[in-house]
């Protein structure tokens, strides 16, 4: 579990960037910090491997508090993956840059070099083993970066951003990967402005605005609810917007508390059902 | 025609693959293009031949026609292509340098040697199209990402370009700020008569300007048409490389489709829906 209670931070230069954040998180669940850039989302995500320490408060990872502790020892536990992959790459191959963290936590060699190339295959990226990682594009860096972390496993994996500069096929891939890695137990704590992304898996929304949360709780009633959304300045995902606009255009009784697309898809049909249209989709 | 493109293919000095490969291509005048794809597919690369700077700054192998404006931008000085055709780059940081965003805007202006009352003309109708007269006295480096994306776009605009290019120009920006700058990039389209190349990720918030829809994969067009009809050709397909609007998966799923085109806005897709059993 980690712990956040009571934290706030102030950058150097004087800014607050968290005013009195507490939240719990729980292994086996997908949190997603969400809120305009500058909101402090990033700033939260270095509080959960120690990289920043909170100006008052504390934060406990597993019950270690992150003050007392360092981030290489924290980041055994807490896998965090930065916005801008370019920032996490200095070695002269993929398959050493995946390496070179589990041969610092004292991997053998076998199984080292097991865990790399299970998760450079996982990601696609197996085939550019020997390639340098500045030579990948936007998407498969932001893939590598990701890999690395995944490849030793931490009790919690967070990502700033994960889908910034992936396509539609990354995203997917991106999707299974993290409800697998839910179910195996970790916690995954991401921050995004991407709507349809988030409404896909996050159980959790974590909203903030100028370093204060401003709201908590299951995905299905923060993002469907869009005066909350307009105050953290994002837009309301496409289906519950689609599912407003039918229910302002006369489905009074709809209920827009519907993210996902085969939510929407069981909803809608069962609803064109009953109307005894002509409906013929192909529904799975 | 704005931009013809014949059996356009390009390498890159030292590349062993070809980064776009066979293309044709032709955009008329006051299109809103979109064009997609996987990252790295060659959109960037297609902008960069289309203004000249591949073959004239990139070496690599250049096979195939272009003509942009009437102008061939393998042989036109670069110089003169920026006058017929503006490019706006994925990440704002590269295009701002000045102490204020008034300077940046003026500097390509001074450069071509325009009058003090026209560069005056020209700054005032390109701020005002973006929107950002108060950020005349600004240092570009204070800003936020939005406002910088506005700042470079203005001082494009203001070249007064018959064609406006702008790779991925979003990317950087949060959902409710780029889509409130795609619907400007459309009304300056219908206003102003300009032609609009645009690379997105995002569809679902670009789709609704869009008069054409070009999917791009591994350097080649792989779709190209109406965008409703693209779409629709993409769902059947199975296509999964680009990331379509949920609400027309949701609308092809639910069987609302037309024989050819798909719902690609709320409206269309709220229109489908309730005329279905009347």
């Amino acid at each position: 579990m980690i712990r956040i209670d009571s934290v706030w931070y102030e950058y150097p230069s004087g800014t607050v960037a968290l005013r009195n954040v507490n939240l719990v998180i729980n292994r086996g669940e997908i949190v997603a910090f969400m809120g305009e850039n500058g909101a402090g989302k990033t700033t939260l995500l270095k509080h959960l491997n120690g990289l920043l320490k909170p100006t008052s408060g504390k934060v406990e990872v597993d019950g270690v508090d992150t003050r007392t502790s360092t981030v290489a020892s924290l980041s055994r536990h807490v896998g965090l993956v930065f916005q801008n992959p370019d920032n996490m790459f200095f070695c002269t191959s993929v398959l050493e840059e995946v390496s070179y963290a589990l041969t610092r936590f004292g991997y053998s060699r076998e199984e080292v070099r097991r865990r790399a190339e299970e998760v450079l295959k996982l990601f696609n990226l197996w085939h550019y083993r020997d390639s340098s990682p500045f030579t990948l594009s936007g998407g498969e860096k932001k893939r590598l970066a990701i890999s690395i972390v995944v490849a030793w496993m931490p009790s919690y994996i967070v990502i700033d951003e994960p889908t910034t500069g992936l396509d539609g096929w990354g995203k997917r891939m991106l999707m299974d990967l993290l409800l697998h890695l839910k179910d195996s137990e970790r916690g995954i704590i991401l921050s995004s402005h991407d709507v349809e992304f988030i409404s896909e898996i996050a159980a959790r929304v974590v909203l903030l605005r100028r370093g204060e949360v401003i709201a908590d709780g299951p995905a299905e009633d923060i993002l469907t609810d869009t005066a909350l959304l307009e105050e953290a300045s994002l837009l309301t995902p496409q289906i519950p917007s689609l599912l407003y606009e039918l229910k302002r255009r006369g489905l009074k009784d709809l209920n827009h508390k519907c993210l996902r697309l085969d939510e929407a898809v069981r909803y809608l049909s069962a609803i064109l059902g009953r109307s005894g249209s002509n409906w013929r989709g192909d529904v799975v | 025609m704005a931009i013809e493109v014949s059996n356009l293919s390009f390498r890159y000095a030292g590349a062993t693959q070809w980064a776009l490969r066979n293309i044709s291509l032709s955009i008329e005048e006051g299109e809103f293009a979109v064009f997609t794809g996987a990252t790295g597919c060659g959109k960037s690369t297609l902008f960069k031949c289309l203004i000249g700077l591949i073959p004239q700054m990139y070496p690599g192998e250049y096979l195939g026609r272009v003509v942009v404006d009437g102008l061939d931008p393998a042989q036109t000085p670069v110089s003169r292509m920026a006058q017929k055709v503006g490019m706006v780059f994925q990440n704002p940081d590269n295009q701002l340098f000045a102490l204020t965003v008034e300077n940046d805007v003026a500097f390509a202006l001074e450069n071509l040697g325009l009058e003090r009352a026209e560069i005056e003309r020209r700054i005032s109708k390109a701020f005002k199209m973006m929107g950002i007269e108060d950020l005349r006295k600004r240092s570009p480096f204070e800003l936020s990402g939005g406002q910088k994306q506005r700042v470079a776009i203005a001082s494009i605009l203001a070249l007064e370009p018959d064609i406006l290019i702008l790779d991925e120009p979003t990317s950087s920006l949060d959902g409710a700020t780029a889509k409130k700058l795609l619907e400007e990039l459309g009304e300056i389209r219908r206003r102003e008569g300009i032609t609009v190349l645009i690379s997105e990720h995002r569809l679902d918030l670009v789709v609704r300007e869009a008069t054409r829809l070009i999917v791009i994969e591994e350097g080649q067009i792989v779709a190209d048409g109406e965008p409703r009809e693209v779409v629709h050709d993409l769902l059947e397909d199975g296509y999964e490389k680009v990331e379509l609007p949920k609400l027309s998966r949701l609308a092809w799923m639910l069987g609302l489709r037309g024989a050819d085109s798909i719902p690609v806005t709320r409206e269309e897709f709220v229109e489908r829906f309730l005329g279905v059993g009347k």
